[in-house]
Protein backbone atom coordinates (compact mmCIF):
# COMPACT_ATOMS: atom_id res chain seq x y z
CA UNK A 1 0.00 0.00 0.00
CA UNK A 2 1.12 3.58 -0.89
CA UNK A 3 0.11 5.17 1.85
CA UNK A 4 0.38 4.94 5.62
CA UNK A 5 -2.84 2.93 7.43
CA UNK A 6 -3.07 5.04 9.49
CA UNK A 7 -3.75 8.17 7.31
CA UNK A 8 -6.05 6.09 5.17
CA UNK A 9 -8.35 5.02 8.63
CA UNK A 10 -8.39 9.09 9.55
CA UNK A 11 -9.49 9.65 6.21
CA UNK A 12 -12.37 7.14 6.21
CA UNK A 13 -13.22 8.40 9.40
CA UNK A 14 -13.36 12.07 8.25
CA UNK A 15 -15.49 10.95 5.15
CA UNK A 16 -17.76 8.87 7.48
CA UNK A 17 -18.11 11.94 9.77
CA UNK A 18 -19.09 14.06 6.69
CA UNK A 19 -21.77 11.59 5.15
CA UNK A 20 -23.47 11.58 8.27
CA UNK A 21 -23.31 15.36 8.56
CA UNK A 22 -24.85 15.70 5.16
CA UNK A 23 -27.40 13.24 5.76
CA UNK A 24 -28.24 14.49 9.57
CA UNK A 25 -29.16 17.73 7.28
CA UNK A 26 -31.50 16.08 4.90
CA UNK A 27 -33.12 14.49 7.85
CA UNK A 28 -33.40 17.71 10.62
CA UNK A 29 -35.71 19.47 8.71
CA UNK A 30 -38.45 17.09 8.43
CA UNK A 31 -37.51 16.06 12.15
CA UNK A 32 -37.72 19.71 13.82
CA UNK A 33 -41.45 19.68 12.39
CA UNK A 34 -41.91 16.66 14.58
CA UNK A 35 -42.10 18.42 18.29
CA UNK A 36 -43.90 21.80 16.44
CA UNK A 37 -47.05 19.60 15.57
CA UNK A 38 -47.15 18.32 19.40
CA UNK A 39 -46.94 21.64 20.80
CA UNK A 40 -49.11 23.40 23.26
CA UNK A 41 -48.32 26.79 21.99
CA UNK A 42 -50.38 29.21 20.14
CA UNK A 43 -47.34 30.52 18.40
CA UNK A 44 -43.91 28.63 16.71
CA UNK A 45 -41.93 28.11 20.01
CA UNK A 46 -39.25 25.38 20.15
CA UNK A 47 -38.36 23.39 22.21
CA UNK A 48 -42.21 23.48 23.08
CA UNK A 49 -42.84 24.44 26.54
CA UNK A 50 -45.54 21.68 26.43
CA UNK A 51 -47.53 19.09 24.46
CA UNK A 52 -50.83 18.75 23.13
CA UNK A 53 -52.75 17.11 19.94
CA UNK A 54 -54.66 20.27 19.73
CA UNK A 55 -53.48 20.87 16.00
CA UNK A 56 -54.02 17.38 15.12
CA UNK A 57 -57.73 18.29 16.61
CA UNK A 58 -57.94 21.31 14.58
CA UNK A 59 -56.97 19.84 11.81
CA UNK A 60 -59.41 16.84 11.82
CA UNK A 61 -62.11 19.42 12.78
CA UNK A 62 -61.72 22.03 10.37
CA UNK A 63 -63.88 20.77 7.51
CA UNK A 64 -61.68 22.85 4.60
CA UNK A 65 -58.37 20.43 5.82
CA UNK A 66 -60.69 17.56 5.96
CA UNK A 67 -61.93 18.15 2.79
CA UNK A 68 -59.09 19.23 0.59
CA UNK A 69 -57.34 16.10 1.86
CA UNK A 70 -60.48 14.24 0.62
CA UNK A 71 -60.36 15.54 -2.98
CA UNK A 72 -56.11 14.88 -2.86
CA UNK A 73 -56.68 11.09 -2.18
CA UNK A 74 -59.40 11.10 -4.72
CA UNK A 75 -57.34 12.98 -7.43
CA UNK A 76 -54.17 10.57 -6.43
CA UNK A 77 -56.37 7.60 -6.66
CA UNK A 78 -57.21 8.64 -10.18
CA UNK A 79 -54.07 9.30 -11.29
CA UNK A 80 -52.56 6.54 -9.95
CA UNK A 81 -55.16 4.11 -11.84
CA UNK A 82 -54.67 6.43 -15.14
CA UNK A 83 -51.18 6.61 -15.27
CA UNK A 84 -50.58 2.50 -14.53
CA UNK A 85 -53.03 1.60 -17.31
CA UNK A 86 -51.35 3.98 -19.73
CA UNK A 87 -47.31 4.24 -18.67
CA UNK A 88 -47.41 0.65 -18.44
CA UNK A 89 -48.64 -0.02 -21.64
CA UNK A 90 -46.35 2.54 -23.09
CA UNK A 91 -43.17 0.87 -21.23
CA UNK A 92 -44.17 -2.08 -23.12
CA UNK A 93 -44.25 -0.75 -26.69
CA UNK A 94 -41.34 0.85 -25.48
CA UNK A 95 -39.32 -2.04 -24.30
CA UNK A 96 -40.50 -4.53 -26.95
CA UNK A 97 -41.19 -2.56 -29.38
CA UNK A 98 -39.17 -3.02 -32.65
CA UNK A 99 -41.22 0.01 -34.54
CA UNK A 100 -39.45 2.93 -36.18
CA UNK A 101 -40.12 6.10 -33.95
CA UNK A 102 -39.62 4.09 -30.94
CA UNK A 103 -36.68 6.44 -29.77
CA UNK A 104 -38.78 9.46 -30.07
CA UNK A 105 -41.81 7.69 -28.57
CA UNK A 106 -39.23 7.00 -25.61
CA UNK A 107 -37.81 10.56 -25.54
CA UNK A 108 -41.70 12.16 -25.71
CA UNK A 109 -42.35 9.40 -22.72
CA UNK A 110 -39.76 11.16 -20.08
CA UNK A 111 -40.45 14.78 -21.22
CA UNK A 112 -42.99 16.36 -18.76
CA UNK A 113 -39.77 15.29 -16.30
CA UNK A 114 -37.81 17.55 -18.04
CA UNK A 115 -40.29 20.55 -18.88
CA UNK A 116 -40.31 22.71 -16.44
CA UNK A 117 -43.49 22.20 -14.59
CA UNK A 118 -44.38 26.03 -14.01
CA UNK A 119 -44.86 25.36 -18.26
CA UNK A 120 -46.69 22.25 -18.11
CA UNK A 121 -49.05 23.62 -15.58
CA UNK A 122 -49.53 27.22 -17.32
CA UNK A 123 -49.89 24.91 -20.40
CA UNK A 124 -52.88 22.51 -19.54
CA UNK A 125 -54.18 25.62 -17.58
CA UNK A 126 -54.54 27.51 -20.71
CA UNK A 127 -56.06 24.63 -22.75
CA UNK A 128 -58.62 23.33 -19.07
CA UNK A 129 -59.56 27.07 -18.46
CA UNK A 130 -61.34 26.95 -22.33
CA UNK A 131 -62.61 23.39 -21.79
CA UNK A 132 -64.14 24.42 -18.03
CA UNK A 133 -62.00 21.41 -16.79
CA UNK A 134 -60.07 24.00 -14.06
CA UNK A 135 -61.64 23.38 -10.62
CA UNK A 136 -62.34 19.81 -11.73
CA UNK A 137 -61.44 16.78 -10.05
CA UNK A 138 -61.53 15.34 -13.53
CA UNK A 139 -58.82 18.29 -14.41
CA UNK A 140 -56.45 17.36 -11.84
CA UNK A 141 -56.43 13.73 -12.68
CA UNK A 142 -55.73 14.00 -16.30
CA UNK A 143 -53.07 16.75 -15.83
CA UNK A 144 -51.53 14.85 -12.75
CA UNK A 145 -51.41 11.88 -14.87
CA UNK A 146 -49.29 13.61 -17.70
CA UNK A 147 -46.34 14.29 -14.89
CA UNK A 148 -47.17 10.78 -13.37
CA UNK A 149 -46.64 8.64 -16.52
CA UNK A 150 -42.79 9.34 -16.46
CA UNK A 151 -42.09 7.36 -13.36
CA UNK A 152 -44.84 4.67 -14.08
CA UNK A 153 -42.84 4.23 -17.54
CA UNK A 154 -39.09 4.59 -16.29
CA UNK A 155 -39.69 1.84 -13.39
CA UNK A 156 -42.14 -0.56 -15.95
CA UNK A 157 -39.40 -0.21 -18.35
CA UNK A 158 -37.33 -1.62 -16.08
CA UNK A 159 -39.10 -4.51 -14.68
CA UNK A 160 -40.02 -5.45 -18.22
CA UNK A 161 -36.41 -5.75 -19.05
CA UNK A 162 -36.02 -7.94 -16.48
CA UNK A 163 -38.45 -10.29 -17.81
CA UNK A 164 -37.70 -12.64 -21.01
CA UNK A 165 -39.46 -12.07 -24.13
CA UNK A 166 -39.64 -16.20 -24.69
CA UNK A 167 -41.80 -16.81 -22.14
CA UNK A 168 -44.64 -14.01 -23.38
CA UNK A 169 -43.70 -15.44 -26.96
CA UNK A 170 -43.98 -19.45 -25.07
CA UNK A 171 -47.37 -18.11 -23.86
CA UNK A 172 -48.49 -16.50 -27.25
CA UNK A 173 -47.46 -20.15 -28.72
CA UNK A 174 -50.08 -21.42 -27.03
CA UNK A 175 -52.75 -19.34 -27.98
CA UNK A 176 -53.50 -16.97 -25.81
CA UNK A 177 -52.56 -13.85 -27.44
CA UNK A 178 -50.16 -10.87 -26.70
CA UNK A 179 -53.15 -9.43 -24.22
CA UNK A 180 -53.21 -12.78 -22.65
CA UNK A 181 -49.94 -13.08 -22.33
CA UNK A 182 -49.20 -9.83 -20.87
CA UNK A 183 -51.90 -10.51 -18.26
CA UNK A 184 -51.26 -13.78 -17.15
CA UNK A 185 -47.57 -14.16 -17.57
CA UNK A 186 -45.84 -10.65 -17.58
CA UNK A 187 -47.39 -8.95 -14.93
CA UNK A 188 -47.43 -11.35 -12.47
CA UNK A 189 -43.84 -11.54 -12.66
CA UNK A 190 -43.30 -7.32 -12.92
CA UNK A 191 -45.59 -7.64 -9.51
CA UNK A 192 -42.93 -5.50 -7.88
CA UNK A 193 -42.06 -2.94 -10.14
CA UNK A 194 -46.06 -2.68 -10.31
CA UNK A 195 -45.84 -1.80 -6.47
CA UNK A 196 -43.37 0.88 -6.60
CA UNK A 197 -44.80 2.74 -9.82
CA UNK A 198 -48.33 2.45 -7.99
CA UNK A 199 -46.58 4.17 -5.15
CA UNK A 200 -44.00 6.79 -7.21
CA UNK A 201 -47.74 7.92 -8.95
CA UNK A 202 -49.83 8.22 -5.92
CA UNK A 203 -47.02 10.61 -4.22
CA UNK A 204 -46.13 12.35 -6.68
CA UNK A 205 -49.95 13.73 -7.36
CA UNK A 206 -50.35 13.94 -3.74
CA UNK A 207 -47.35 16.28 -3.26
CA UNK A 208 -47.78 17.88 -6.02
CA UNK A 209 -48.37 21.88 -6.02
CA UNK A 210 -47.90 23.89 -8.64
CA UNK A 211 -49.94 22.42 -11.56
CA UNK A 212 -52.82 22.36 -8.22
CA UNK A 213 -52.08 26.43 -7.73
CA UNK A 214 -53.38 26.77 -11.54
CA UNK A 215 -55.93 24.38 -12.02
CA UNK A 216 -57.56 23.97 -8.34
CA UNK A 217 -59.93 26.79 -8.56
CA UNK A 218 -62.78 25.72 -5.82
CA UNK A 219 -61.33 22.31 -5.79
CA UNK A 220 -58.57 22.82 -3.32
CA UNK A 221 -56.25 20.23 -2.51
CA UNK A 222 -53.96 19.52 0.28
CA UNK A 223 -50.90 21.06 -1.01
CA UNK A 224 -52.80 23.78 -2.62
CA UNK A 225 -54.94 24.76 1.02
CA UNK A 226 -51.18 24.21 2.98
CA UNK A 227 -50.01 26.50 0.16
CA UNK A 228 -52.36 29.20 0.91
CA UNK A 229 -52.33 28.54 4.37
CA UNK A 230 -48.56 28.91 4.59
CA UNK A 231 -48.89 32.46 2.67
CA UNK A 232 -51.20 33.91 5.85
CA UNK A 233 -49.50 32.23 8.85
CA UNK A 234 -47.74 29.86 10.06
CA UNK A 235 -49.53 28.25 12.83
CA UNK A 236 -48.66 24.73 14.39
CA UNK A 237 -51.68 23.33 12.01
CA UNK A 238 -49.53 22.78 8.92
CA UNK A 239 -46.88 21.26 10.89
CA UNK A 240 -49.41 18.37 12.13
CA UNK A 241 -50.52 18.06 8.39
CA UNK A 242 -46.76 17.97 7.28
CA UNK A 243 -46.12 14.99 10.04
CA UNK A 244 -49.08 12.97 8.45
CA UNK A 245 -47.83 13.62 5.56
CA UNK A 246 -44.38 12.47 6.18
CA UNK A 247 -45.77 9.38 7.96
CA UNK A 248 -47.33 8.33 4.68
CA UNK A 249 -43.86 9.01 2.65
CA UNK A 250 -43.12 6.33 5.32
CA UNK A 251 -45.24 4.31 5.61
CA UNK A 252 -44.75 4.00 1.28
CA UNK A 253 -41.42 3.56 1.19
CA UNK A 254 -41.82 0.61 3.75
CA UNK A 255 -43.91 -0.95 1.52
CA UNK A 256 -42.11 -0.49 -1.90
CA UNK A 257 -38.78 -1.90 0.65
CA UNK A 258 -40.98 -4.78 1.13
CA UNK A 259 -42.71 -6.06 -1.96
CA UNK A 260 -41.43 -3.05 -4.54
CA UNK A 261 -38.89 -3.32 -7.14
CA UNK A 262 -35.20 -2.14 -6.07
CA UNK A 263 -35.25 1.91 -6.91
CA UNK A 264 -31.65 1.66 -6.13
CA UNK A 265 -28.98 -0.98 -7.74
CA UNK A 266 -27.28 -2.47 -5.16
CA UNK B 1 -38.17 -13.65 -32.49
CA UNK B 2 -37.38 -17.60 -33.14
CA UNK B 3 -40.91 -19.00 -31.77
CA UNK B 4 -43.53 -18.59 -34.44
CA UNK B 5 -47.04 -19.44 -34.23
CA UNK B 6 -48.24 -22.73 -35.96
CA UNK B 7 -49.69 -22.53 -38.88
CA UNK B 8 -53.24 -24.08 -37.41
CA UNK B 9 -53.81 -21.66 -35.22
CA UNK B 10 -55.95 -22.27 -32.13
CA UNK B 11 -58.50 -19.89 -32.13
CA UNK B 12 -58.11 -16.75 -30.16
CA UNK B 13 -60.66 -15.15 -28.16
CA UNK B 14 -62.19 -11.71 -28.31
CA UNK B 15 -60.88 -8.71 -29.45
CA UNK B 16 -57.62 -8.46 -27.34
CA UNK B 17 -56.14 -11.20 -28.89
CA UNK B 18 -56.79 -9.32 -32.37
CA UNK B 19 -55.40 -6.29 -30.61
CA UNK B 20 -52.27 -7.82 -29.74
CA UNK B 21 -51.91 -10.35 -32.95
CA UNK B 22 -50.84 -8.04 -36.37
CA UNK B 23 -50.34 -4.41 -34.71
CA UNK B 24 -48.07 -5.71 -31.87
CA UNK B 25 -46.55 -3.55 -29.35
CA UNK B 26 -46.49 -0.12 -31.06
CA UNK B 27 -51.04 -0.34 -30.43
CA UNK B 28 -49.99 -1.03 -26.57
CA UNK B 29 -48.57 2.44 -26.09
CA UNK B 30 -51.01 4.68 -28.47
CA UNK B 31 -53.36 5.04 -26.02
CA UNK B 32 -50.61 6.99 -23.50
CA UNK B 33 -49.02 7.96 -26.64
CA UNK B 34 -52.22 10.65 -27.87
CA UNK B 35 -52.86 11.44 -24.28
CA UNK B 36 -49.52 12.79 -24.13
CA UNK B 37 -50.03 14.47 -27.48
CA UNK B 38 -53.03 16.14 -26.19
CA UNK B 39 -51.81 17.18 -22.94
CA UNK B 40 -48.75 17.70 -22.98
CA UNK B 41 -47.05 18.40 -26.32
CA UNK B 42 -50.19 20.34 -27.79
CA UNK B 43 -50.33 22.97 -25.15
CA UNK B 44 -46.66 23.23 -24.51
CA UNK B 45 -47.17 24.00 -28.60
CA UNK B 46 -50.54 26.12 -28.02
CA UNK B 47 -47.85 28.32 -25.63
CA UNK B 48 -45.39 28.61 -28.56
CA UNK B 49 -48.29 29.62 -31.18
CA UNK B 50 -49.32 32.39 -28.10
CA UNK B 51 -45.90 33.66 -27.96
CA UNK B 52 -45.84 34.84 -31.54
CA UNK B 53 -49.56 36.06 -31.56
CA UNK B 54 -49.55 39.26 -33.71
CA UNK B 55 -46.96 38.10 -36.17
CA UNK B 56 -44.00 39.26 -34.84
CA UNK B 57 -41.41 38.54 -31.50
CA UNK B 58 -42.49 41.90 -29.76
CA UNK B 59 -42.71 39.58 -26.54
CA UNK B 60 -39.42 37.46 -27.02
CA UNK B 61 -37.77 41.18 -27.60
CA UNK B 62 -39.34 42.40 -24.31
CA UNK B 63 -37.75 39.32 -22.07
CA UNK B 64 -34.38 38.82 -23.48
CA UNK B 65 -34.22 43.07 -23.71
CA UNK B 66 -35.72 44.54 -20.80
CA UNK B 67 -33.45 44.74 -18.13
CA UNK B 68 -35.95 43.55 -15.27
CA UNK B 69 -36.79 40.15 -17.02
CA UNK B 70 -32.91 39.66 -18.15
CA UNK B 71 -31.94 40.81 -14.27
CA UNK B 72 -34.54 37.71 -13.23
CA UNK B 73 -32.81 35.34 -16.14
CA UNK B 74 -29.29 35.71 -14.42
CA UNK B 75 -30.28 35.36 -10.92
CA UNK B 76 -32.31 32.10 -11.94
CA UNK B 77 -29.45 30.61 -13.54
CA UNK B 78 -26.74 32.35 -11.07
CA UNK B 79 -29.15 30.11 -8.09
CA UNK B 80 -29.58 27.05 -10.57
CA UNK B 81 -25.62 26.87 -10.65
CA UNK B 82 -24.84 27.50 -7.04
CA UNK B 83 -27.54 24.85 -5.79
CA UNK B 84 -25.78 22.43 -8.31
CA UNK B 85 -22.42 22.99 -7.16
CA UNK B 86 -23.55 22.67 -3.33
CA UNK B 87 -25.09 19.21 -4.36
CA UNK B 88 -21.69 18.32 -5.93
CA UNK B 89 -19.76 18.79 -2.90
CA UNK B 90 -22.43 17.84 -0.13
CA UNK B 91 -23.44 14.73 -2.34
CA UNK B 92 -20.14 13.34 -3.97
CA UNK B 93 -18.76 11.88 -0.88
CA UNK B 94 -21.81 10.92 0.37
CA UNK B 95 -22.20 8.78 -2.87
CA UNK B 96 -19.34 7.31 -2.50
CA UNK B 97 -19.18 6.66 1.33
CA UNK B 98 -22.48 4.89 0.91
CA UNK B 99 -20.72 2.21 -1.37
CA UNK B 100 -17.96 1.60 1.42
CA UNK B 101 -20.44 0.59 4.29
CA UNK B 102 -21.80 -2.83 5.45
CA UNK B 103 -26.09 -3.21 3.57
CA UNK B 104 -27.67 -2.05 6.76
CA UNK B 105 -25.91 1.15 6.88
CA UNK B 106 -26.17 1.55 3.48
CA UNK B 107 -30.27 1.14 4.31
CA UNK B 108 -30.27 3.61 6.99
CA UNK B 109 -28.12 6.27 4.93
CA UNK B 110 -30.81 5.63 1.78
CA UNK B 111 -33.91 5.97 4.47
CA UNK B 112 -32.57 9.48 5.08
CA UNK B 113 -31.93 10.14 1.05
CA UNK B 114 -35.45 8.64 0.01
CA UNK B 115 -37.39 10.11 2.85
CA UNK B 116 -37.01 13.86 2.13
CA UNK B 117 -36.77 12.98 -1.20
CA UNK B 118 -40.26 11.90 -1.32
CA UNK B 119 -41.62 14.43 1.06
CA UNK B 120 -44.25 17.02 -0.74
CA UNK B 121 -41.58 20.04 -1.32
CA UNK B 122 -44.59 22.18 0.64
CA UNK B 123 -43.32 20.05 3.22
CA UNK B 124 -39.93 20.65 3.50
CA UNK B 125 -40.17 24.29 2.44
CA UNK B 126 -42.21 25.13 5.70
CA UNK B 127 -39.47 23.13 8.13
CA UNK B 128 -37.17 25.52 6.56
CA UNK B 129 -39.58 28.47 7.56
CA UNK B 130 -40.35 27.24 10.82
CA UNK B 131 -36.11 26.74 11.03
CA UNK B 132 -34.82 29.97 9.50
CA UNK B 133 -38.22 32.71 10.25
CA UNK B 134 -38.04 35.87 12.79
CA UNK B 135 -39.45 33.97 15.58
CA UNK B 136 -37.78 30.57 14.15
CA UNK B 137 -35.57 27.75 15.51
CA UNK B 138 -32.20 29.66 15.05
CA UNK B 139 -33.30 32.98 15.97
CA UNK B 140 -35.05 32.00 19.00
CA UNK B 141 -31.95 29.83 20.20
CA UNK B 142 -29.95 32.84 19.63
CA UNK B 143 -31.61 35.09 21.69
CA UNK B 144 -32.15 32.76 24.22
CA UNK B 145 -28.73 31.84 24.74
CA UNK B 146 -27.72 36.21 24.98
CA UNK B 147 -26.11 35.78 21.52
CA UNK B 148 -28.46 38.73 19.59
CA UNK B 149 -31.28 41.39 20.87
CA UNK B 150 -32.66 41.50 17.64
CA UNK B 151 -33.89 38.48 15.29
CA UNK B 152 -31.63 37.52 12.52
CA UNK B 153 -32.85 38.36 8.70
CA UNK B 154 -32.62 34.70 7.84
CA UNK B 155 -35.26 34.31 5.79
CA UNK B 156 -36.27 35.93 2.10
CA UNK B 157 -32.77 36.38 1.13
CA UNK B 158 -30.60 34.93 -1.25
CA UNK B 159 -28.99 32.18 1.24
CA UNK B 160 -32.29 30.79 2.75
CA UNK B 161 -33.34 29.90 -1.16
CA UNK B 162 -30.38 28.08 -1.98
CA UNK B 163 -30.45 26.28 1.25
CA UNK B 164 -34.52 25.10 0.59
CA UNK B 165 -33.59 24.35 -2.83
CA UNK B 166 -30.46 22.38 -2.36
CA UNK B 167 -32.03 20.62 0.51
CA UNK B 168 -35.34 19.89 -1.92
CA UNK B 169 -32.64 18.40 -4.94
CA UNK B 170 -29.39 16.85 -3.41
CA UNK B 171 -31.18 13.69 -2.93
CA UNK B 172 -31.60 13.77 -6.85
CA UNK B 173 -28.21 14.21 -7.13
CA UNK B 174 -27.00 11.77 -4.91
CA UNK B 175 -28.76 8.69 -6.64
CA UNK B 176 -27.48 8.80 -10.46
CA UNK B 177 -23.87 9.50 -8.90
CA UNK B 178 -24.37 6.32 -6.77
CA UNK B 179 -25.24 3.99 -9.37
CA UNK B 180 -22.22 5.08 -11.41
CA UNK B 181 -19.91 4.32 -8.29
CA UNK B 182 -21.69 0.73 -7.13
CA UNK B 183 -20.24 -0.49 -10.83
CA UNK B 184 -16.70 0.83 -10.85
CA UNK B 185 -14.36 -2.19 -11.02
CA UNK B 186 -12.21 -2.10 -7.64
CA UNK B 187 -9.69 -3.95 -9.18
CA UNK B 188 -9.05 -0.69 -11.20
CA UNK B 189 -8.34 0.96 -8.26
CA UNK B 190 -6.08 -1.65 -6.88
CA UNK B 191 -4.23 -1.81 -10.11
CA UNK B 192 -3.42 1.97 -9.50
CA UNK B 193 -2.66 1.83 -5.94
CA UNK B 194 -0.03 -1.25 -7.03
CA UNK B 195 1.26 0.13 -9.72
CA UNK B 196 2.36 3.10 -7.29
CA UNK B 197 -0.06 6.12 -7.60
CA UNK B 198 -1.04 8.22 -4.27
CA UNK B 199 -4.34 8.23 -2.88
CA UNK B 200 -4.72 11.33 -4.67
CA UNK B 201 -3.53 10.35 -8.35
CA UNK B 202 -6.44 7.32 -7.55
CA UNK B 203 -8.89 9.73 -7.06
CA UNK B 204 -7.60 12.22 -9.99
CA UNK B 205 -6.70 10.27 -12.54
CA UNK B 206 -9.24 7.07 -12.59
CA UNK B 207 -11.94 7.40 -9.76
CA UNK B 208 -13.23 10.76 -10.68
CA UNK B 209 -12.82 10.27 -14.30
CA UNK B 210 -14.87 6.74 -13.77
CA UNK B 211 -17.95 8.78 -11.50
CA UNK B 212 -17.76 11.47 -13.76
CA UNK B 213 -20.85 10.20 -16.33
CA UNK B 214 -22.76 10.28 -12.67
CA UNK B 215 -21.92 13.65 -11.58
CA UNK B 216 -22.70 14.79 -15.22
CA UNK B 217 -26.02 13.06 -15.18
CA UNK B 218 -27.09 14.37 -11.24
CA UNK B 219 -25.90 17.87 -11.58
CA UNK B 220 -27.57 18.40 -14.98
CA UNK B 221 -30.93 17.20 -13.57
CA UNK B 222 -30.51 19.57 -10.40
CA UNK B 223 -29.67 22.21 -12.52
CA UNK B 224 -32.63 21.74 -15.32
CA UNK B 225 -35.03 21.42 -12.07
CA UNK B 226 -33.47 24.14 -10.25
CA UNK B 227 -33.90 26.41 -13.52
CA UNK B 228 -38.11 25.93 -13.38
CA UNK B 229 -38.59 26.10 -9.19
CA UNK B 230 -41.43 27.75 -8.06
CA UNK B 231 -42.22 26.82 -4.54
CA UNK B 232 -39.12 27.47 -2.72
CA UNK B 233 -38.36 31.09 -3.79
CA UNK B 234 -41.83 31.83 -3.71
CA UNK B 235 -42.40 30.88 -0.33
CA UNK B 236 -38.41 31.52 1.26
CA UNK B 237 -37.81 34.11 -0.96
CA UNK B 238 -40.20 36.59 0.40
CA UNK B 239 -40.89 38.39 -2.87
CA UNK B 240 -37.42 39.59 -2.94
CA UNK B 241 -35.53 36.90 -4.53
CA UNK B 242 -37.56 35.65 -7.80
CA UNK B 243 -36.93 33.29 -10.13
CA UNK B 244 -38.11 32.82 -13.90
CA UNK B 245 -40.96 30.64 -12.91
CA UNK B 246 -42.35 33.04 -10.56
CA UNK B 247 -42.35 36.04 -13.30
CA UNK B 248 -44.51 33.15 -15.47
CA UNK B 249 -47.14 32.50 -12.46
CA UNK B 250 -47.30 36.48 -11.93
CA UNK B 251 -47.83 37.11 -15.92
CA UNK B 252 -50.65 34.36 -15.88
CA UNK B 253 -52.35 34.71 -12.81
CA UNK B 254 -52.20 38.61 -11.74
CA UNK B 255 -51.26 40.58 -15.13
CA UNK B 256 -53.28 37.81 -17.73
CA UNK B 257 -50.68 38.22 -19.71
CA UNK B 258 -50.45 35.13 -21.91
CA UNK B 259 -48.54 36.03 -24.21
CA UNK B 260 -45.63 37.72 -22.52
CA UNK B 261 -45.78 34.47 -20.14
CA UNK B 262 -46.03 32.24 -23.26
CA UNK B 263 -42.80 33.74 -24.24
CA UNK B 264 -40.61 33.48 -20.94
CA UNK B 265 -41.87 30.05 -20.57
CA UNK B 266 -40.32 29.20 -24.36
CA UNK B 267 -37.31 30.71 -23.14
CA UNK B 268 -37.25 28.81 -20.07
CA UNK B 269 -38.06 25.52 -22.22
CA UNK B 270 -35.13 26.03 -24.60
CA UNK B 271 -32.72 26.70 -21.61
CA UNK B 272 -33.78 23.95 -20.48
CA UNK B 273 -34.20 21.62 -23.53
CA UNK B 274 -30.36 23.07 -24.63
CA UNK B 275 -28.47 22.39 -21.40
CA UNK B 276 -30.28 18.77 -21.17
CA UNK B 277 -28.83 18.14 -25.19
CA UNK B 278 -25.53 19.71 -24.17
CA UNK B 279 -25.09 17.83 -21.34
CA UNK B 280 -25.96 14.13 -23.25
CA UNK B 281 -22.76 15.73 -26.04
CA UNK B 282 -20.32 15.97 -23.15
CA UNK B 283 -17.53 13.29 -22.71
CA UNK B 284 -15.71 12.16 -20.22
CA UNK B 285 -12.81 13.85 -19.11
CA UNK B 286 -9.72 11.75 -19.78
CA UNK B 287 -7.97 10.68 -16.91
Amino acid sequence: MAEAPGRRRWLGRALAGYAAFVLALLLAPLLIVVPISFSSARYLQFPPPGWSLRWYARYFADPQWIESTLVSLRVATGTTALALVLGTALAYSIVRGRYRGRRMVERLSTGPMIVPHIVIAIAIYGIFARLRLTGTEAGLILAHTVLAIPFVVSVMSAALRTVDPALEQAAMSLGVGRIGAIVRVTLPLIRPGIVSASILAFLSSFDEVVVALFLSGTTKTLPKQMFDNILVEIDPTIAAVSVLQIALVVVALAVVARFGARTVPR
Amino acid sequence: MSISLPADEPPRAGIAARLGGGAGPFVLGLPALVFLLLLFVGPVLRLLVLSVEGGDLAAYEKAVTDGLYLTVFWETFRIAAIVTAASIVLGYPVAYWLTTVSRTTAAIGFACILVPLMTSVLVRTYAWMVILGRNGIINRALRDWGLIDAPLPLLHNLPSVVIGMTHVLLPMFILPVYSVMVRVDRELLRAADGLGASGGQIFARVYFPLTWPGVLAGGTLVFIVALGFYITPALLGGGRIIMIANVIENQVQTLLDWRFASALSMVLLLATLAIQAASSRVQAPRG
